[in-house]
């Protein structure tokens, strides 16, 4: 799980044993325990709901753990007010504050701490100059666009150096191109500056583009944390595997087991040789996950390299310009998708018979789901 | 495709602004007959009322219709020694005229505000007058009966009564007058109550605006921050007033800080005072029942203000560094301006016009212009200075709100959240 820890360094920020309710019934967070590195991306992603913005919440200091100890450069800070933590915060609509003009509201936390006219007024400019907005420093917040206040609100959190940094969903409001952008300048700026950012996002690819390793969560507990490409080949659970890309689900049952591979009777007709990830043992139900892209069509024969071959029937073919999605039936999965290049799609047909290829180290026994 | 567009609007000949207009016009009737019945009503019952109130604070054709020929006998009079006998004998003509159709009194009144005692003089040259007197003998005749005539301010203040239109009136509700000479002095001391009036009424205002804030306030933030559930039923609390009659709030008050009331009750009881404190019939009464009636207006424009705010401001200020209170000054109450401006507006206004709150609880250095309004219309009749007073009034308050709706403009804020 923690295969991502190739480079050991002191970890800045540590949960350890965080549990929260808000209602004394039922646990938003179960059990948490994390540690973030100093200059780390680190991203917790998850589906509302699953305790992720509680968490960075209880990070920030907005909320208290019901129990356990958050430690932010070795010193417990669960009773610290927020003012005192030095983590600056990006929030989900900027909240930039509006009766302020944009530098006011980047000069607002060096004047709170006393920081020096001069010195004050070179930071803010040197902010401004990094978002590239030193012509709007007069304006309001609400003279602005979207992007822009992200900006602000970004140079904000940045220009009194916090050792840490937090960012609640930031890129939410924005339309799909400014936000991959953004990801891009967030990206860079974190290289740049060095610094330590916690991202909260609902949004995969948001997450596989700019963090250096994910968190997964749901119901209150991290399914998985490691870096992107470790979480989109080497998912734990079908959760992890369902979250993170496009992924088809086949169910079945374990057969027989054979050190790392099982073969696996399909519930609808078929058995195949699967990757054993997360099998409870033989004759447990289990969850086949495989990737679309990994599955190739081939033309109606045996195999002769070991590959797992299923008959399936064309349902729908979908054209998306750079690549192609045949949508067919597979073994009772009337939703199993192949990925095509363009063009290749061309030539199926409603109703046809196609037989699909998908080696068994892309096949991931997981539990049912 | 451009081109064609352009050709057909060449040849139709007509240009697009005209054409956005033709088609907006439907509309606009639309919208106009549907605010048509509400600006009639508006028209009738407020414009209409206010312009004839502004009127008569400076209409004066009261001694001009008694004694018009007097009036135009002293229109080429300096003024500066007494009238010729033209003027008398006009009077004396007027006077005898008057007489016949009983409306000396009218004029009697009217010459009476502006110089004390001017009633007598009338009504006894009235009652004296017996026959016309011979031609050239007015003035002897008319000064024997009276006196006064041999005096010139007898004389200017009818010239200034003269009409059509006077500041007579204004001047008096800011304690002035026209001396005989017809410079504007100070009025003398007896007569010079309105200055001092004025002033009470805008202080007993501004004291019960401020009170209002300082109990507003928390009321309005508990109610924008609390979960709807409980702010609702917070909010029935503070709307409760409003569902009962003023007189009867005030009179609770009565019964509430009367000498034997239940504050002073209590308070005797729990052995803290021996004599019972004088809580009502003074300016405390007043303030405390003017506030507890008008606090509902503070209060509601502060909510809609700090319901605007939106919770992440207060967290962003702290996450950058802000300790609670710095957070609270730096950001939470500039963005309370709008409402901290249109609540005091809301009360100071509605507590400039306040008339029977002071008139229950309040004691006689308690009473505001409006008591004085109507004591003059319902009371004296002098509906000149009641409606000087009240044009005044309107003057100030009026340029509060244009004071208000500049300082408003310049902190007009849109706000940086999008939700």
């Amino acid at each position: 799980m923690e295969a991502g820890m190739v480079t050991p360094a002191p970890a800045l920020v540590r949960f350890s044993g965080i549990q929260k309710t808000y209602d004394g019934e039922h646990l938003v967070v179960k059990n948490l325990d994390l540690d973030i590195r100093k200059g780390e991306f680190v991203t917790l992603l998850g589906p509302s709901g699953s305790g992720k913005t509680t968490t960075l919440m209880m990070l920030a200091g907005f909320e208290v753990p019901t129990q356990g100890e958050i430690y932010l450069a070795d010193r417990p800070i669960k009773n610290m007010p927020p003012h005192k933590r030095d983590i600056g915060m990006v929030f989900q609509n900027y909240a930039l504050f509006p009766h302020l003009t944009i530098a006011e509201n980047i000069a607002f936390p060096l004047s709170v701490r006393g920081t020096g006219k001069a010195e004050a007024q070179e930071r803010v400019t040197a902010a401004l100059r990094m978002i590239k907005m030193e012509a709007m420093a007069q304006r309001r917040p609400g003279q602005l666009s979207g992007g822009q206040q992200q900006r602000v609100a970004l140079a904000r959190a940045l220009v009194f150096n916090p050792q840490l940094v937090l960012m609640d969903e930031p890129l939410g409001a924005l339309d799909k191109r400014l936000r991959e952008q953004m990801q891009l300048e967030i990206k860079q700026l974190h290289e740049r500056m060095g610094i330590t950012v916690v991202y909260v996002t609902h949004d995969q690819s948001e997450a596989l583009t700019m963090s250096d390793r994910i968190a997964v969560f749901n119901d209150g507990v991290v399914q998985q944390i490691d870096k992107p490409d470790a979480l989109y080949e080497h998912p734990v659970n079908s959760f992890v595997a369902h979250f993170i890309g496009e992924n088809n689900v086949l169910s079945g049952t374990v057969e027989t087991i054979d050190k790392e591979y099982c073969r696996v009777a399909l519930a609808g007709s078929g058995t195949v040789t699967a990757r054993a990830v997360n099998i409870s043992g033989v004759g447990a139900s289990t969850s086949l996950s495989v990737r679309p892209e990994r599955i190739t069509l081939v033309p109606d024969g045996s195999s002769s390299d070991g590959a797992n071959r299923l008959p399936a029937k064309v349902q729908n073919t979908i054209y998306l310009g750079d690549h192609a999605l045949a949508v067919l039936d597979v073994a009772g999965n009337a939703e199993f998708m192949v990925k095509l290049q363009s063009g290749a799609h061309d030539s199926l047909r409603h109703g046809e018979s196609v037989v699909v290829s998908f080696r068994p180290d892309d096949c991931l026994a997981l539990d049912p789901v | 495709m451009t081109a064609s567009a352009t050709s057909a609007d060449a040849s139709t000949e007509v240009p697009l602004k005209r054409r956005l207009r033709r088609a907006e016009r439907a509309r606009q009737v639309k919208a106009l007959a549907l605010v048509a019945p509400l600006l009639v009503f508006l028209l009738f019952t407020f414009a209409g009322p206010i312009a004839g109130m502004l009127w008569r604070a400076v209409d004066d054709r009261e001694v001009r219709q008694v004694l018009p020929q007097t009036i135009a006998a002293l229109a080429e009079w300096d003024g500066k020694e007494l009238p010729d006998e033209k003027a008398y004998a006009a009077l004396a003509s007027d006077v005898q005229a008057a007489r016949a159709s009983g409306t000396i009194a009218i004029a009697a009144k009217r010459l009476n505000y502006a110089l004390n005692g001017f009633r007598t003089i009338l009504t006894s040259t009235s009652r004296n007058l017996k026959t016309a007197p011979e031609p050239g003998t007015a003035k002897e005749t008319l000064s024997k009966i009276n006196p006064a005539w041999r005096e010139r301010p007898t004389w200017t203040t009818i010239k200034d009564a003269g009409g059509p239109i006077t500041g007579f009136y204004l001047l008096a509700a800011l304690d002035l007058t026209r001396n005989a000479d017809g410079a504007i002095v100070a009025a003398p001391p007896d007569q010079a109550i309105y200055r001092s009036l004025f002033a009470r009424t805008f202080i007993i205002s501004l004291s019960v605006t401020v009170l209002c804030l300082i109990l507003g306030f928390p009321v309005a933030y508990l109610l924008a921050t609390l979960p709807p559930g409980k702010s609702n039923l917070l909010m029935i609390f503070v709307l409760l007033p409003f569902w009962t009659s003023l007189l009867v709030r005030t009179c609770a008050w009565i019964v509430l800080l009367q000498s034997k009331g239940v504050v002073n009750d209590s308070l005797h009881w729990l052995g803290i005072i021996d004599e019972p404190l004088r809580l009502i019939y003074n300016r405390f009464g007043v303030c405390v029942a003017m506030t507890h009636v008008l606090l509902p207006f503070m209060i509601l424009p502060l909510y809609s203000s700090m319901k605007a705010i939106s919770p992440a401001y207060m967290r962003a200020a702290a996450s950058l560094g802000a300790p609670p209170l710095t957070a609270f000054l730096r950001i939470y109450l500039p963005q309370t301006l709008p409402g901290i401006g249109a609540g005091s507006l809301l009360v100071f206004i509605l507590a400039l016009g306040y008339y029977i709150t002071p008139a229950l609880v309040g004691g006689a250095a308690d009473q505001m212009i409006s008591y004085f309004i109507a004591l003059y219309t319902t009371e004296t009749a002098n509906w000149g200075l009641a409606s000087a007073l009240g044009a005044v009034l309107l003057l100030a308050t009026i340029l509060l709100a244009l004071v208000y709706g500049k300082l408003v403009q310049g902190q007009q804020v849109t706000g940086g959240m999008k939700n």
